[in-house]
């Protein structure tokens, strides 16, 4: 048993700390410059003043106008706005909604509850890394679909998507073309004018943002129906007190992103050294998603002949703290759903640890995983029985 | 939801040390449980003999499991439960001896307990049947419970390696 004096988080897909520099600027909003955005006098002046500095830096990120952007609390209401906003505005025209098979589980559960409520849902397959393939898209394109709603960069296996691509055909077919960018966003240069985006969905905690605050894009004209009716606030498209503290912050996050060149560079070293790292030391891993068309932190491995939670407990005591895409939960015969949808088997499916690297991650943690990683594989081997010729 | 918090010393300790693993050489039989479909599966080996006294005994008994870390410690811990009990006596353990051996299980993972006196009760039923003995009423139902689950879930498994099959 290996003894866990290191505590090394290779978590940050699902969350990241908070930047100190990001926790600086919000700390006044929460006291001396508190306020209402929609109060007449001088200190909610004040605090919309703020709250549209800070549009204007998220928006001259993406290459959008500050009116595009609308500010929600999370990554799943910005999706739920999408899709359910979308589908609710334009009804009308047509009932149909394309989404890809591994989108987040927000976006498949609100397309799933749509489908409840008389809309068509068409789910297309991925390849094997995971690509939506765009004759695919063409093919499934009716006169009827109102919306294209497909993942940028992949939670679960980091499979980034030619979003350009897609855009251009859904902008050619006069379709709405969303994307769900909570994991690339940050990380990897969007431009919502030459992608052909008309939402996009993008989150402040994956950026070393607070909890708490979130955007989506939506392009001018774009009609949409809000899911919160109250006050009037962000256009009267998501009333609720504006979040103050947590969009300063969001802002902040997003400014030190667009500064930050070389995190990019650095990150996408750490992963391929982990991925080769693993592949080399340990018989019987595979590396899931596209080797180069990867979110520059994500690193998923199937291990195998173990399954995925007792991997994540092993790792856990050595103090590695990551995740598994795979539920093993009671009566499930559901593997992750994104797995399954490369064509992975189940045992497969199973057996697949997320690793996804960030900002604070060094070399040297790294290199603790791969001397710890094979011990525990290894050991839990030992216990299967699938394990390579042990039947009789 | 389960996580790291959720599980009990006892669990840990049977997780992080678990008795009794590995292949068996010549067992008297095998219970074989689970499907890999659903994430658990697990062997139990058994060697029925007599003791000093001439007492049919299970004498020795291992375990293989795939499984989270719930899994593996049921696992360990029936194989404790059973050693060097008779028949009828292995045969009156329950879920509730191996909640309660390891003090307690989170709710989402009793299966697993049910899944490791399925394992020993398939054991004990291929060792009756191998030495053509009469097998009890409850015995055979459980048996037939096992086939069908594992039948249910090939099934499923199938038809999902068929459906990819058409794919490509």
């Amino acid at each position: 048993m290996i003894k866990a004096s290191k505590k090394i988080y290779l978590d940050y897909a699902s969350t990241t700390p908070t930047d100190p520099k990001v926790l600086g600027a919000m700390l006044p909003y929460f006291s001396n410059k508190f306020g209402n955005t929609v109060s007449f006098h001088k200190r909610g002046a004040d605090a919309m003043e703020a709250v549209e500095n800070a549009r204007e830096v998220v928006a001259r990120f993406i290459n959008a106008k500050p009116s595009e952007i609308i500010f929600t609390s999370s990554a799943t209401e910005s999706n739920n706005l999408a899709l359910k906003g979308i589908a609710w505005a334009n009804a009308f025209k047509g009932k149909h909604i394309i989404i890809s098979s591994i989108e987040h589980d927000c976006v498949l559960n609100a397309a799933g509850w749509l489908k409840t409520q008389g809309f068509e849902i068409t789910e297309l397959p991925v390849d094997k890394k995971g690509f939506v393939l765009l004759k695919d898209l063409k093919n499934s394109i009716r006169k009827d679909t109102i919306l294209v709603s497909i993942i940028h960069g992949n939670n679960e296996i980091g499979t980034i998507q030619d979003i350009r691509a897609i855009g251009k055909i859904c902008r050619k077919n006069n379709i709405y073309f969303h994307t769900d960018a909570a994991q690339s966003f940050g990380k990897i240069p969007i431009d919502v004018i030459k992608d052909y985006i008309d939402l996009l969905t993008a989150s402040s905690h994956k950026i070393y943002g607070p909890l708490g605050a979130a955007l989506l894009y939506k392009r001018s004209g774009v009609p949409i129906t809000p899911l919160l009716h109250g006050g009037g606030h962000e256009q009267n498209l998501r009333s609720s007190t504006v979040n103050l503290p947590a969009v300063i912050g969001f802002a902040k996050a997003v400014e030190i992103c667009s500064k930050n060149k070389m995190e990019t560079e650095k990150l996408t070293k750490l992963r391929d050294k982990l991925i080769r790292g693993i592949i080399k030391k340990i018989p019987d891993t595979k590396l899931n998603g596209d080797p180069k068309q990867r979110l520059q932190n994500n690193v998923n491995i199937t291990f195998s002949f173990v399954e995925g939670e007792s991997l994540l407990l092993e790792l856990n005591m050595a103090g590695i703290y990551v995740s598994t895409g795979s539920a093993c939960s009671s009566n499930s015969l559901s593997p992750s759903h994104v797995l399954m949808a490369l064509g992975k088997n189940p045992e497969d499916a199973h057996g697949s640890i997320r690793f996804s690297l960030g900002r604070p991650t060094k070399e040297s943690d790294i290199d603790y995983v791969l001397l710890v990683l094979p011990q525990i594989v290894k050991r839990l081997r030992k216990l299967s029985p699938f394990r390579k010729n042990n039947r009789v | 939801m389960t996580n790291v918090k959720s599980y009990s010393e006892k669990v840990l300790e049977h997780f992080k040390n678990p008795h009794n693993y590995g292949k068996m050489k010549n067992p008297s039989a095998i219970g074989e449980v689970g499907n890999i479909v659903c994430g658990d599966v697990m062997y139990l080996y058994i060697k029925v003999g007599k003791n000093s006294k001439q007492k049919e005994i299970i004498k020795d008994i291992k375990f293989e499991t795939y499984g989270c870390a719930a899994a593996i410690a049921t696992s360990s811990v029936i194989t404790d439960l059973v050693k060097g009990k008779s028949i009828d006596e292995a045969l009156k353990i329950n879920k509730d001896n191996v909640i309660k051996s390891l003090e307690g299980l989170p709710p989402i993972k009793i299966h697993c307990s049910l899944l490791a006196v399925d394992a020993l009760k398939e054991a004990i039923y291929n060792f009756l049947v191998k030495e053509k003995r009469s097998i009890p009423e409850e015995l055979l139902s459980v048996h037939e419970k096992n086939k069908k689950e594992r039948e249910f879930v090939e099934d499923k498994h199938s038809n999902w390696v068929e459906a990819e099959k058409e794919k490509v």
